[in-house]
C-alpha cells in the first residue's frame, strides 16, 4: 500500500477515535442540564468522564498533528479556510476544559451554574461544528488552483453541511445518553436509558438522511457498505438500550459513529479536500502529502507508539470501570 | 494595520499567555512527584499534605496549559498556512510525535493520578504522577526541536519543484544544537518558576500563621523550593551562556540585537545600558563592561562579535534588499529583563535560605514576605521575556534564512477574521486569567489540607463508599 494511503487511513482512524471518545464527552456535556436534576446528579455525570476527557481530547491534537505532518497542504488549506468554525470550536474547547477542573472549586451555586453553561455550550458548539466541517470536506469547497480557500463563512453553512452538524450533534447526544446509562447507578441511569431510546429514533432519521445525501454527492462501494453498517449498528444499539443491555447499546452507538466517519472518508478517498471551483485546486492524498521520507519516519513512530497508547488508555477505562451514583459523590 | 500585523500580535499574545502556565506544569509536575515519593519513602504525613496541597495548585494551572495549548497547534494552520505549507514536511512531524508520545502520556496519567487515590495501588498511583511529569517534559523537547528548526534550520533541503523545505535528516532536526541547549535552558527556567511558587506560598503561611501545626511542612517547602530555585538559576545561567555562544554562530544578528551592538567589535564590550538613536542605527550613549560580550558570545575575551550594521549589509548582499534587523529596543530590553528577573528570583531564594539557616525560625519581616510573594512573578516574567527575545530576535524571519514572517501568513484569511479571532482570544484569556489567579490565591491561602489515609482499592460492585476525589 502507498504511504499516502496508509496516512489517509491513519488520519481517518484518529478522527474516528476522537469522535467515538469525545463524542460521548460532548453528549454528557450537552445532557448536563437535561438529565442532571440537581448538583449531585450533574456531578455524577461530569465524573463519569472526569478521569478520561483530557486523554480523549488528545485524539484531536494527534489527528491535527498527523494531518500537519503527513498532509501539510490539507492542514494548511483546511485550517485557514474553515477559520471561523475552527475559532468557535477552539473557544468552546477552552471554556469546557477549564470548566471541568474549576466547577467544583467553589461552593456557590452561581459559580457552578456558570461553569455548567460553559460545559453545555462548550460541548454543543463543537458537536455541531465538527459535523459542519466534515460535511464540507466531503462536499468540497471553492479552492483556487494554488489550494487557497476562495469562499466565505456562508459557503460553509449550506443545507447539507447543516444537516451534517445536526447529525453529529444528535449522534453524540445519543452516544452520551447511552454512556451515562452505562456508567451510572440509580435513578439517573434509568432516565438516561429512556432518553437514549427517544433521542436515538430522531438520530437514526437524521443519520440515514445525511448518509444517503452523502452518497449522492460522492460514493464508493466501501462507503455504501459503511453507511448501511452505520445505520444497522445504530438501530442495534437502540434495541439494546431499549432492553437495557447498556454495554451492547454503547458498542452499537460507538460502532455507528465509527462507520459514519468511515463512510465520509471512504467516499472522499483519494481526495482529501475537493475543489468546487477550479478542479486543479482539489487536494488529494497524493498532492497534499509530505515526502516519502517524512511519511516513513512517521509510520515507524505510529507503529511503535499507537499500541502503547491504546494499551494504557484502555487500561484507564478498566481502572475507572465502576458505575457511580449520587452516593459516591463526596461532600466537598 | 493589516492581517499580518494582527496575526503576529495574536501569535505573540497567545504564546506568551500559554507559556505562563507551561513552566509551572513542567516544573511542578516533577516537584509534586518528588513530594509524593518522599511521602512513600518516609511515611511522614507532611509530605502527603504538601503533595495534595501543591497538587491542587498544579491542577488549577494545568487545566489552563492544556486548553491554551490546543490553540497553538491550530494557529499554525489558521493564521500561518503558507508557513505550514513551506515547513510542514519537517515541522509537522515533531508536533504529531509530541501529541502521540507525550500528550497522551501526560493527559491519561494525570487523569489516573487525580482520580486514582482510592482506586490504584499506592505504588501505581505514585508511578502515575511520574508518568505525567515525564510526558510533560518530553513534550517540551519535541516542541522546542520544532522551534529550533525556525531558529537554525537543519536536516532539510529546499525543493524548487515543490517550493517547500523538505526533510532529509530527521535525526539532525531532533539533535539540532539549538534544540539540545534550548531544552535544558527552558526546563531550568521552568523549575525556577515552580521552585519560586513553593517558596512564595510556604513563606506566606510561615509568616502569617506562626504557630500552625503545619509549620514543619511549610518550612520544608520553603527550603526545598529555595534550593530548587537556586539550582535552577545556576543551570539556567550555564545553559544560557552556552546558548549565547551558539546564537552568536547561527544567528549573529540576534546576538548583536540583544546587545545593541551596531559596529563589529573585537574585543566587544557588554552593554549595561545603551541608548540608541530613534531609527536604531546609531548609539548615542552607553555604559559598557569591556571584553565581556566577546567572552559571552565566543568564549574568548578578544573574540569578534559582529555588529548590526555589518550584518545588515551582509544579509542585503545575500538575500536582496530589505531590512534584516529586528526591533532593537525590544530585543535589547527583553534580553536584559530575562536575565534581571531571573537573577532577582535567585537572590530572594538565597535570602530565604540564609534567614532559615541552621534551624532559625522565619523572621517576622514584612520585607521578606513581600520579596517572597514577588518570587513566582519574577521568573514568570523572565520566561516571558526570554521567549519574546528569542522570537522577536529572529525577525524578520519566520524560518531563519529561508522564509520571511510576512510570507508565512495565511493569504485567504481576511483582516476581519483575524481581528475577530485576536479579540476573542484576548478577551477570553483575560477573563480566565482573573478566574485562575483568584482560584490559585484562594487555594494557596487555604493551606495544606488535613489528610486521612486513602482507603485501599475496593472492587466490590455494590460499594457505596464515596470517591476519594470527584469533580
Amino acid at each position: 500500500m502507498e504511504l499516502t494511503t496508509i496516512w489517509f487511513l491513519l488520519v481517518a482512524v484518529l478522527f474516528t477515535g476522537y469522535f467515538i471518545l469525545e463524542g460521548f464527552d460532548f453528549g454528557v456535556g450537552m445532557l448536563l442540564p437535561v438529565l442532571g436534576r440537581d448538583d449531585r446528579e450533574r456531578r455524577v455525570m461530569i465524573n463519569t468522564i472526569g478521569p478520561v476527557w483530557d486523554g480523549n481530547e488528545v485524539w484531536l491534537i494527534t489527528a491535527g498533528g498527523a494531518m500537519f505532518a503527513a498532509f501539510p497542504e490539507w492542514y494548511a488549506t483546511l485550517f485557514s479556510g474553515f477559520y471561523l468554525p475552527l475559532l468557535l470550536i477552539l473557544l468552546a474547547l477552552i471554556v469546557r476544559g477549564v470548566a471541568f477542573e474549576y466547577r467544583h472549586k467553589r461552593p456557590e451555586a452561581s459559580w457552578k451554574r456558570r461553569w455548567d453553561a460553559a460545559i453545555f455550550f462548550g460541548s454543543l458548539i463543537p458537536a455541531i461544528l465538527w459535523g459542519v466541517a466534515f460535511a464540507n470536506i466531503l462536499r468540497g469547497v471553492p479552492l483556487t488552483a494554488d489550494h487557497e480557500y476562495a469562499g466565505g463563512l456562508f459557503n460553509l453553512l449550506n443545507p447539507y453541511a447543516l444537516l451534517g452538524g445536526a447529525t453529529t450533534a444528535a449522534l453524540f447526544l445519543t452516544h452520551g445518553a447511552v454512556f451515562i446509562a452505562l456508567k451510572t447507578v440509580g435513578d439517573i441511569r434509568d432516565r438516561a436509558a429512556a432518553l437514549a431510546v427517544r433521542l436515538g429514533v430522531g438520530t437514526a432519521v437524521l443519520a440515514v438522511a445525511f448518509l444517503s445525501w452523502t452518497l449522492t454527492i460522492r460514493s464508493s462501494t466501501a462507503a455504501v457498505v459503511f453507511a448501511v453498517g452505520a445505520a444497522l449498528a445504530l438501530l442495534g444499539g437502540l434495541a439494546a438500550a431499549k432492553v437495557r443491555r447498556e454495554g451492547w447499546a454503547f458498542t452499537g452507538t460507538a460502532v455507528a459513529i465509527a462507520l459514519a466517519v468511515a463512510t465520509l472518508f471512504a467516499a472522499l478517498f483519494p481526495n482529501v479536500l475537493p475543489s468546487t471551483l477550479d478542479p486543479a485546486g482539489t487536494l488529494t492524498a497524493v498532492n497534499a502529502a509530505s515526502t516519502p521520507y517524512t511519511l516513513k519516519i512517521m509510520t515507524w513512530v505510529a507503529v511503535i507508539f499507537t499500541p502503547i497508547v491504546l494499551a494504557y488508555q484502555g487500561w484507564t477505562y478498566w481502572v475507572f470501570r465502576k458505575r457511580i451514583g449520587v452516593a459516591h459523590i463526596p461532600q466537598h | 494595520m493589516d492581517a499580518l500585523d494582527v496575526a503576529r500580535w495574536q501569535f505573540g499574545v497567545t504564546t506568551v499567555y500559554h507559556f505562563l502556565f507551561v513552566p509551572l506544569t513542567i516544573g511542578l509536575s516533577v516537584l509534586v512527584a518528588i513530594l509524593q515519593t518522599l511521602w512513600h519513602r518516609t511515611g511522614n504525613e507532611k509530605y502527603l499534605k504538601l503533595t495534595k496541597f501543591f497538587g491542587k495548585l498544579f491542577l488549577i494551572n494545568f487545566a489552563m496549559g492544556v486548553v491554551t495549548g490546543i490553540v497553538q497547534e491550530f494557529q499554525f494552520g489558521m493564521n500561518w498556512s503558507d508557513y505550514s505549507r513551506f515547513v510542514g514536511d519537517i515541522f509537522g512531524a515533531p508536533l504529531a510525535i509530541e501529541a502521540l508520545v507525550a500528550f497522551f502520556l501526560e493527559s491519561t496519567f494525570i487523569g489516573l493520578w487525580i482520580f486514582g487515590w482510592d482506586r490504584l495501588p499506592k505504588r501505581l498511583h505514585l508511578a502515575s504522577i511520574w508518568a505525567a511529569a515525564i510526558g510533560t517534559n518530553l513534550s517540551a523537547y519535541f516542541i522546542l526541536a520544532a522551534n529550533s528548526f525556525m531558529q537554525n534550520p537543519v536536516g532539510y533541503r529546499f525543493n524548487p519543484e515543490t517550493g517547500r523545505a523538505e526533510l532529509t535528516d530527521f535525526v539532525a532536526v531532533l539533535t539540532n544544537k539549538v534544540a539540545l541547549i534550548t531544552f535544558p535552558h527552558t526546563i531550568a527556567g521552568s523549575f525556577l518558576v515552580a521552585g519560586s511558587l513553593l517558596v512564595a506560598v510556604a513563606l506566606w503561611h510561615l509568616i502569617r500563621n506562626r504557630d500552625s501545626a503545619d509549620t514543619p511542612a511549610y518550612r520544608f517547602a520553603a527550603k526545598f523550593g529555595s534550593w530548587v530555585t537556586l539550582v535552577s538559576a545556576v543551570a539556567v545561567s550555564i545553559t544560557g551562556d552556552i546558548q549565547g555562544k551558539i546564537m552568536t554562530q547561527v544567528q549573529p544578528m540576534k546576538m548583536a540585537a540583544a546587545e545593541g551592538l551596531y559596529q563589529t567589535e573585537s574585543p566587544a564590550s557588554f552593554s549595561v545600558l545603551t541608548v540608541g538613536s530613534l531609527d536604531g542605527s546609531r548609539e548615542l550613549f552607553a555604559i559598557k563592561i569591556p571584553y565581556l560580550l566577546s567572552y559571552l558570545g565566543t568564549g574568548d575575551p578578544n573574540g569578534t562579535v559582529q555588529g548590526i550594521n555589518d550584518l545588515q549589509a551582509l544579509y542585503t548582499a545575500q538575500y536582496g534588499a530589505g531590512s534584516y534587523t529586528p526591533i532593537i529596543p525590544v530585543t535589547y530590553w527583553s534580553f536584559r529583563f530575562m536575565i534581571g528577573f531571573g537573577l532577582a528570583a535567585a537572590a530572594i531564594a538565597l535570602l530565604v535560605l540564609w534567614t532559615h539557616r541552621k534551624g532559625r525560625t522565619t523572621p517576622d519581616s514584612k520585607w521578606l514576605l513581600r520579596a517572597g510573594l514577588a518570587m513566582p512573578i519574577l521568573p514568570l516574567l523572565a520566561n516571558s521575556f526570554g521567549w519574546i527575545f528569542t522570537e522577536m530576535g529572529r525577525q524578520p524571519w519566520i524560518v531563519f534564512g529561508e522564509m520571511l514572517t510576512r510570507d508565512g501568513v495565511s493569504r485567504s484569511v481576511s483582516l476581519t477574521e483575524v481581528l475577530t479571532s485576536f479579540t476573542a482570544f484576548t478577551l477570553i484569556y483575560a477573563l480566565l486569567a482573573v478566574v485562575e489567579v483568584k482560584l490559585l490565591l484562594r487555594y494557596a491561602k487555604a493551606g495544606v489540607p488535613d489528610v486521612t489515609p486513602d482507603p485501599e482499592p475496593d472492587d466490590t460492585d455494590d460499594s457505596e463508599r464515596p470517591l476519594a476525589f470527584a469533580y
